[in-house]
């Protein structure tokens, strides 16, 4: 049974990093904002797997947040957004897609490296979990650099916040109090970025960042 | 006496909540701007009560030790002189339309937020605790520096809010690991996440984890403090925001980021096997300090040059406490405490000279000590003080830095001196043209308070010439805790 548990474990963390990557390479905002969904969902699961394995019955909140919250409530609204500012069509990347991908690939393999290593003495499931949140991590780090568009961002630093939840809920029985604030960020994260992209709205009929270069103090 | 004292702890927490609720439902802007002093220096009283009170066992998400208390009063003071100054302030943007009624309402209650999130950061025992109040002084402070929904206060705050993220990302990555290192010895639950147990069990710590969380929790907390490469978020903020809201980032907010790296460095040192810490901090210090006082030349807008300077300074500060010892350390505390006053002495200056010259464009001011003796005066004062001239309290800060460090590091001794020299060229530079000659550009009259500038500024003064007894004997007796 300890086998089936890791095993499952291991698969849906794995899952979330692959997500994770087909995340970096979507060109369109919808498609962008179903992955997401898909990343959430899964992250969900994973969630829900570890509450069962620890016997840690909160965690199954935590779970319940990410599936109704993250994976519903927030693509939903996001997509409203878009298709009221009328920008649901392709989205530019700073650097190639192939680039990209590969960076990908250094950065999972640099977490593996690094985590693998550092948490040899801890218990295995935390380890291989740590391993997979970081490189989860920074992957939403990757994204977050590599796309201009407001809404883009938004979706890397949300992926990234999922690589943290998964985190959190592998480093067995860390309190509540954590979880449900890592929910809560998201949720004011999550205000702050609405009231943003309504005045940018209401400013530039663009959530394109890189219009907002142009007005850099400096360069008047 | 004391008993009535006892515990004010709560009370320096739970007078900015009620005080920012109530300003967030009542109407008018003096009234919010009265409350607004009124509940900063509540704060105040409760946070110098609790030098004299019995102090409280330390509980599973709050205490109060010898270190934090000197950073809850410089914040609670800095933030109350803050509110006095933000009063004049405001009265003259909503009178130029730069912000509605509405908006300041809404600004009144989010600065007393800040001063919450920002105490209880610092008397968190929980390192969970503490990631989520610095996250959510990010928060309050990304909305305030966005309060103009000028196109360049919107980047700011847009800058601000995604590396803000990265960097809380971060540190909160690291928090985790901290964490699955201490449960292993500790075990599962809210004790492995309490700052007084993680101190007394870190010698049992895996090390391997210890050091990639620390790197996690530098970069993370360094982000909030300023230092390159992460430090980009800063200028613009301070630029682009309400100046009482550059005063309290950089005198404020940049030290209770530096407070959190400063916890996790005593963790570190208590474990032996662990990397040391120092050397990682002396880099980073090093690089932020050379970095932002080369950028210093090439300023064209006022608070955006103190921005520089802000990193500059952190970056000493962060130095200083690497490379550890009692006379660095001491160092470090006493720099932190006159660069706060110091800082926010300048950009109460510059908020009003802002103001009275309607733009921050440094080439479009000039000669301020003829036009307005008193803010000139002010400004040059406090320009001399921060570059780290002779008799301020800054000159003295920085001569124990370098002097400290040249006894175990010639090398970096040297640096450091050259980092100094050059930020000194720059400042002294830009001053010339802003205080001197004959005046340039708009002038209006100006109707400001000068009292808390030149409080700030008078106390750097006396600090340059003497410090109390009892403050040196506190300091010395932080700076052995910090190791």
């Amino acid at each position: 049974m300890p086998a089936l548990a890791f095993d499952t474990a291991h698969l849906l963390a794995g899952g979330l990093v692959l997500v994770s990557f087909i995340l970096l390479y979507q060109d369109r905002l919808s498609s962008l904002l179903t992955i997401y969904a898909l990343h959430a969902t899964l992250l969900a699961g994973s969630v829900a797997w570890q509450a069962e394995v620890q016997n840690a019955p909160h965690l199954y909140v935590t779970a319940a947040i990410a599936l109704g919250f993250k994976a519903i409530v927030i693509p939903v609204s996001l997509r409203h957004i878009v298709i009221r500012l009328g920008i649901h069509r392709e989205i530019e990347n700073v650097v190639g897609t192939g680039l990209t991908m590969l960076g990908g690939m250094g950065l999972v393999a640099l977490s593996m490296v690094v985590m693998l290593k550092a948490a040899a003495m801890a218990d295995p499931l935390a380890r291989e979990d740590l391993a997979f949140a970081l490189a989860v991590v920074l992957l939403g780090l990757l994204l977050m650099v590599t796309r201009r568009n407001a809404v883009s961002q938004v979706v890397g630093f949300m992926s990234l916040e999922n690589g943290l939840v998964l985190a959190a809920t592998g480093a067995k029985g860390m309190p509540l109090v954590v979880e449900i604030s890592v929910a809560f960020s998201i949720l004011i994260a999550f205000i702050v970025i609405g009231i943003f992209l309504f005045r940018i709205r209401e400013r530039f009929d663009t959530v394109d960042v890189q219009a907002l270069d142009r007005f850099r103090g400096e360069l008047r | 006496m004391i008993a009535p004292f006892a515990d004010t702890l709560p009370a320096v927490l739970l007078i900015p909540v009620a005080a920012a609720a109530l300003l967030a439902i009542l109407p008018g802007y003096r009234f919010g701007a009265g409350l607004n002093v009124a509940a900063s220096f509540l704060t105040l009283l409760a946070a110098l009560a609790l030098f004299t009170g019995v102090r409280p066992e330390p509980g599973g998400y709050l205490f109060i030790d010898d270190l934090n208390i000197v950073f809850i009063v410089l914040n609670n003071f800095v933030g109350f002189t803050t509110s006095v100054f933000s009063a004049t302030y405001i009265g003259h943007e909503l009178r130029t339309g730069r912000v509605t009624a509405r908006h300041l309402r809404f600004y009144h209650a989010m600065y007393q937020m800040l001063l919450f999130a920002m105490n209880l950061a610092l008397v968190a025992n929980n390192i969970g605790v503490m990631w989520v109040s610095v996250e959510l002084a990010t928060l309050t402070t990304v909305i305030m520096v966005g309060l103009y929904r000028t196109h360049e206060a919107l980047e700011a705050a847009w800058k601000y809010f995604i590396l803000g993220s990265v960097g809380i990302g971060l540190a909160l990555f690291g928090t985790i690991i901290v964490y699955v290192a201490a449960q292993a010895v500790i075990g599962a639950g809210e004790e492995s996440m309490v700052w007084t147990s993680l101190v007394a069990h870190a010698a049992a710590f895996d090390p391997a984890l210890l050091n990639v969380a620390f790197v996690f929790l530098l970069l993370g907390y360094g982000t909030k403090v300023g230092l390159a490469p992460l430090h980009a978020w800063l200028p613009d903020a301070h630029a682009e925001g309400p100046t009482p809201i550059s005063a309290v980032l950089s005198g404020l907010l940049l030290n209770v980021a530096l407070y959190a790296v400063l916890r996790f460095k005593i963790l570190m040192a208590a474990n032996a096997a662990a990397v040391a810490p120092g050397p990682l901090m002396v880099t980073m210090g090093l690089g932020s300090a050379l970095f932002a006082s080369l950028m210093l030349y090439r300023r064209r807008d006022i608070k955006r040059m103190f921005a520089y300077s802000s990193i500059e300074h952190m970056g000493i500060i962060t130095f200083a406490f690497g490379m550890g010892g009692p006379l660095a350390n001491f160092a470090g505390l006493l720099h932190m405490t006159m660069h706060s006053l110091t800082k926010s002495g300048i950009f109460f200056a510059v908020g009003h000279i802002a103001q009275v010259k309607g733009t921050q464009r440094i080439a479009e001011i000039g000669g301020l000590t003829e036009s307005h003796p008193w803010l000139g005066w002010g400004l040059v004062l406090g320009v001399v003080a921060i570059a780290g001239l002779p008799p301020l309290g800054i000159f003295t800060s920085e001569f124990l830095v370098v002097s400290a460090t040249f006894g175990r590091a010639p090398l970096l001794a040297l640096l450091l001196v050259a980092v100094l020299l050059i930020a000194f060229g720059a400042l002294l530079l830009r001053l010339n043209g802003l205080a001197f000659g004959a005046p340039r550009g708009n002038s209006a009259p100006a109707e400001a308070s000068y009292v808390p500038m030149f409080i700030h500024l008078s106390l750097v003064l006396v600090a340059g010439f003497y410090l109390p007894g009892a403050l040196v004997a506190w300091f010395q007796h932080v700076s052995a805790l910090l190791g």
